[in-house]
This record gives C-alpha cells, structure tokens and sequence, in this order.
C-alpha cells in the first residue's frame, strides 16, 4: 500500500518557484491496477517521480506498507519495490539490453528469463539481447526495453509512464495482457499513466490529473459505462473535443 | 627472464597471460628479451637503430604477432623504431602496447615509433594499449608515433586504448590510404589524477572510394587534461567520418579541435565531437533499478569506454 498524503511539489524557474503538485491525497491499495490520465503538463509525470523518489515533494509524506519512505533515495527506494518506467527513457552507449535488463532484474538475475521478459514485451529477444540500448534503438523499441526492466523483477509498486506511447496499434492487445499477467502473478500494485481508453479499459481505479490536483477518481465500470453510453466527452479534464484517448479507435 | 612483475604488465597491455602463440618479440626495459618466427613472419633487429623489422610473408592468413614492450625501472628513456611490412593479401593481428611499473621517482619514458606498410588486398587489426602503474613519484610517459600506408584494398582496423595509469601520452597517428582501402579506427581513453593526454590523428584519404572511421571515446576525471586534434584529408573520391565523444568529471578539462579538409570535389566527409557530463537521466534510470549513484556511475563509464 503506497500512501500520498498532503504532497506538494514545487520546482524553481528562474527564481520564482512554481506549484506543479497541489496538496495531493491518494492511497494505492495492493494488488491493484490504476490509471492516471489528464491533460499534458496536468502533474502525471511529477507524481511518479515522486513516488520513486526522482523528485522531493516541498511538503507532505509518502508512505510505503506503513514505511515513511519521504527522505528515502532513489536507490533505497528501487531496493523496497518501487519501479518506475519512464516517459523518455534514456540511451546508454556501450550498454546491450541483457545488460540492462540483468542490472534490472538484480539478485534474481540467474533465475530470470530474459528471453520471456523480451516476448512479454513484443520483442523477439534473439534479436535484441545483443543490442545496445543506444541511438540505434527505434523510440518504440526503447519504451518496450523500458517496459521490461520494470518487469524484470518481482516489485510491490510498478509505475509505467505512458507506455502506449511509439508502441504501434497491432502490439496493443498484447501490451494490455502483460499488464495483467504482471498483475496477477506479482500482485503487484500497477500504476499506468496513460491517455488511451484500452488502458483505461484495464483500471480498477482510474485518477485524473490536471493542474496539480486529483480532479476525478473514478471506477472502471463507470468509465466504461460512459464509453458504452457513447459519451464521448472529454474524461482528459480540459475540453479538448474527444479527442484524447480515441485516437485509437479513429485510426484504427 | 620474465618475472610475475612482467607477467601482469602483459597481460594488462597485450591479454596475455603467459608466452604468446604465433610471432612475438618481447622488449624490456629497453633491450629484447625474448622472441619467436613462424615461417611466415620474420622478426630482424635493426642494424642502424633501436628496433625491429616485422616480415609478413604475402599470403599469411589468421596469424598473430605480439610485440608489447614493458618497462620495470625507473629514470629509463626507451626509444625504439619498429617496421611492419604486411605482404599483399595477408590477414593478421598485430598486438603492441607498452606496461610501465615505474617504482621510484624518476621518469620512465617509451617513444615507439611505429610505421606499417600494408600492401595491397591485406588486412590488418592493430591493437596498442597503454598501462602504467607504480607508487614512486616517477612520470610514466609514452610518446607513441603511428604511421600506416594502406595500399589499394586492404583494410585496417586500429585499436587505441589507454585507461588510467599513463601521466604523459602524447599520440601521434597518420595514416595514408589508397584506392579503396578502408580504415576503422577506435580509440578509448581514460585519465585521472592530474594526468594529461593528446591525441592528434591524421587521416589523409588519397585513393579513390577510400573510407575513414574514427570513432573516439573518452573520460577525463579528476584534475586530467586530454586534448583532440582530428584532420580527414579528402585528396579524391573518398568518405570519412570522425565520430568523438568525451564524457567530462570533477576538475577536467577536455580540448577538441576537429577539421576536415576537402581538396576533392566528391570528398565527403563528416566531423561530430561532444563533450559533456554523463547525462543525470541514466544515472537516475540505473538507480532506479536499484544500482547506488557511484556504481550507477561506473556502469555508465564502463560501457562508454567499452
Ligand atoms: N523540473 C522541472 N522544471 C520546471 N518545470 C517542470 C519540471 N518538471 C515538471 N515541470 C512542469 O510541471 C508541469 C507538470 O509536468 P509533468 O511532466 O508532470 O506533466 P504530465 O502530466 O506528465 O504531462 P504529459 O502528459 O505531457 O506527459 C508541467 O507544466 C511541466 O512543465
Ligand atoms: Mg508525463
């Protein structure tokens, strides 16, 4: 169970601090699957820093299975189970994937199966064990590489940030099954910030973000109901049309 | 002759752990010391000056020559003039490289100067690493001159690797190429402490569809200073790019000067160099996968240096 209470975050620009996070409360309970979604620059990516420790919170305390885990680094913060996928992974030269993926699945890295790690995320691992996560690596390719190292171990908190993103339509279906097997074999609590519905389709919980506070939290049943009833207004938290999230459907 | 001491400096600069198979010559503290022939390599001491003159037999295929040169006194200045003369369509592994253990506090010092002739259709890997340890006040210095003539078609792969444990290298690489001839070269480098590196490669591309790669890659820590100095020639039809890269730490300071020079109207050539710190994400990622910030660190240099 991962407790947000009273968060705040500010960060300077050019002297004058600015509040990306406003006074956040949330509990993510165990075993359960969430989205976040909301407008760009809405605080998504802010808050998963937060949680894994990238970013301070200027107040507040972050708790972890009744741990206040708020002065907690990065690195103490990986040890106790928390993964964070990020939006804009970075490359490294020199580095291959089974390097990574090994630095990534950690002590249990004898026992891992990279090979299988690889196929949860669409990639056939002879092709890629080998390669360097350098700029040769497409951007879709990088995110699923990402992905993996998330999944590489056995964690209590997983936060993927927009995982959807440069992964094309045809690997969808089978990004949405990994998340659950990841779900169910780890019963671990999966954070998914995302702005595709099938994503959303996949939440017990979904949280929309926008100017740094919870907007909404509402339950899958609720936005599928709205989806069934053909609302298709904005759930984003800014009136952008309907926009957001049916890209899929559109193209598709 | 070679005591454990020798033993660890050659291994250091040439992977070897004992005796290599195949040609080799082995110089210490300024005198050769022992030395093996195949009947397609030939090694002769020269006559005029210090050094050795390597034979390759045209035709030589899949054979080694080992000629790593170690230093184990200190206040010795060691200058030594070797040739190699590859012979049409050979394929060979030259290995050099020159292990200091200065142990007290006068300047040891090794100027090699190598000049290879590699004649037409041959291939050639050349590997010279440079290491240096011992606790005296003594400088290790190694002042190394390259110089490869590359005939019609052959192809050369040049790799320069020099990571801590040298105080002074001033390197000096030029290379000629001829028609088609191909060159790959990969420099690795990495100074701490106070030491200071240059290295400055020539690349003159005379032939025709002759091709350079330069890809080099550094770390310079602490208080250490290197400094670049790059120049592809393009004299005809040609292509060539320089590709390098320093990742800067602590006290450093890192000098690059590129230039390419086109003297022929279909000379294509490309010049990138950067020099910055290791970027904060990557040590962010490695952390978060649980790593600490030093050995996150160190994951980064080592696969950059890879
Ligand atoms: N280090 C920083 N310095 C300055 N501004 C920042 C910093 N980090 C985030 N911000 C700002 O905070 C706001 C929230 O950013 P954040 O990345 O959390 O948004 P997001 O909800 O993830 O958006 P997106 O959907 O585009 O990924 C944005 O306005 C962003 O510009
Ligand atoms: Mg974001």
């Amino acid at each position: 169970m991962l407790e947000i209470k009273n968060v705040s975050l500010d960060v300077g620009n050019n002297g004058h601090n600015i509040k990306i996070l406003k006074d956040l409360n949330f509990t993510f309970k165990e075993k359960k699957l969430y989205v976040i979604t909301g407008p760009n620059g809405g605080g998504k990516s802010s808050l998963a820093k937060i949680i894994m420790g990238i970013y301070k919170p200027a107040d507040g305390r972050i708790i972890l299975d009744g741990l206040d885990i708020t002065n907690f680094d990065i690195t103490q913060r990986a040890n106790l189970g928390i993964r964070y996928a990020f939006q804009q992974p970075p490359r490294f030269k020199g580095i291959k994937v089974r390097k990574l993926l090994t630095i990534a699945a950690g002590d249990a890295a004898e026992k891992t199966d990279l090979c299988g790690l690889l196929q949860d995320v669409g990639l056939c691992s002879q092709d890629y064990l080998d390669r360097e996560v350098d700029g040769s690596l497409s951007g879709g390719e990088l995110k699923r590489i990402e992905m993996a190292t998330v999944m590489a171990r056995r964690v209590k908190i997983a936060v993927f940030d927009e995982p959807e993103a440069g992964i094309d339509l045809w690997s969808f279906q089978k990004l949405g099954e990994t998340f659950k097997n990841l779900h169910e074999k780890y019963d671990t609590t999966i954070i998914i910030i995302s702005h595709q519905e099938r994503i959303l389709s996949l939440a017990d919980e979904v949280m929309v973000l926008a100017d740094g506070r919870i907007k909404e939290v509402t339950s899958k049943e609720r936005i599928m109901a709205e989806i069934a009833a053909g609302a298709g207004d904005c759930r984003c938290g800014q009136d952008c049309g309907k926009g957001v999230g049916r890209n899929v459907d559109c193209i598709g | 002759m070679l005591t454990a001491l020798d033993n660890e400096l050659l291994e250091k600069i040439a992977d070897l752990h004992n005796i290599p198979i195949g040609a080799y010559n082995i110089r210490k503290n300024g005198e050769g010391v022992s030395r093996n022939t195949t009947a397609n390599i030939d090694i002769i001491t020269k006559k005029d000056q210090p050094g050795i003159d390597v034979r390759i037999k045209p035709g030589t295929k899949g054979e080694s020559v080992h000629v790593p040169v170690i230093m184990s006194a200190s206040g010795l200045t060691d200058v030594v003039y070797n040739t190699f003369e590859v012979g049409a369509g050979s394929e060979v592994l030259i290995v050099a490289g020159c292990g200091i253990h200065n142990p007290g506090d006068q300047n040891s010092q090794h100027d090699g100067i190598h000049h290879f002739f590699v004649r037409e259709g041959s291939r050639m890997k050349y590997v010279e690493k440079h290491y240096g340890e011992g606790k005296g006040k003594g400088e290790r210095i190694l002042n190394p001159k390259t110089i490869i003539e590359v005939e019609a078609d052959g192809i050369v792969e040049l790799e320069m690797v020099q990571i801590k444990g040298v105080d002074h290298a001033e390197r000096v690489t030029e290379i000629h190429l001829q028609k088609n001839a191909r060159l790959i070269i990969t420099e690795r480098l990495l100074t701490y402490l106070s030491q200071e590196a240059e290295s400055k490669i020539i690349v003159e591309l005379d032939g025709e569809d002759s091709t350079a790669q330069v890809i080099s890659r550094s770390v310079a820590q602490d208080h250490s200073k290197q400094k670049f100095y790059f120049n592809l020639v393009g004299k005809n039809k040609c292509r060539g790019h320089v590709q390098c890269d320093s990742i800067i730490m602590h006290q450093a300071k890192v000098f690059s000067i590129p230039e390419i020079s086109a003297l022929h109207q279909e000379a294509q050539l490309v010049h990138e160099a950067a020099i910055g710190k290791i970027a904060s994400d990557q040590l962010i990622k490695l952390m978060s996968l649980g790593l600490s910030e030093k050995e996150a660190e160190d994951t980064v240099l080592k696969g950059f240096l890879k």
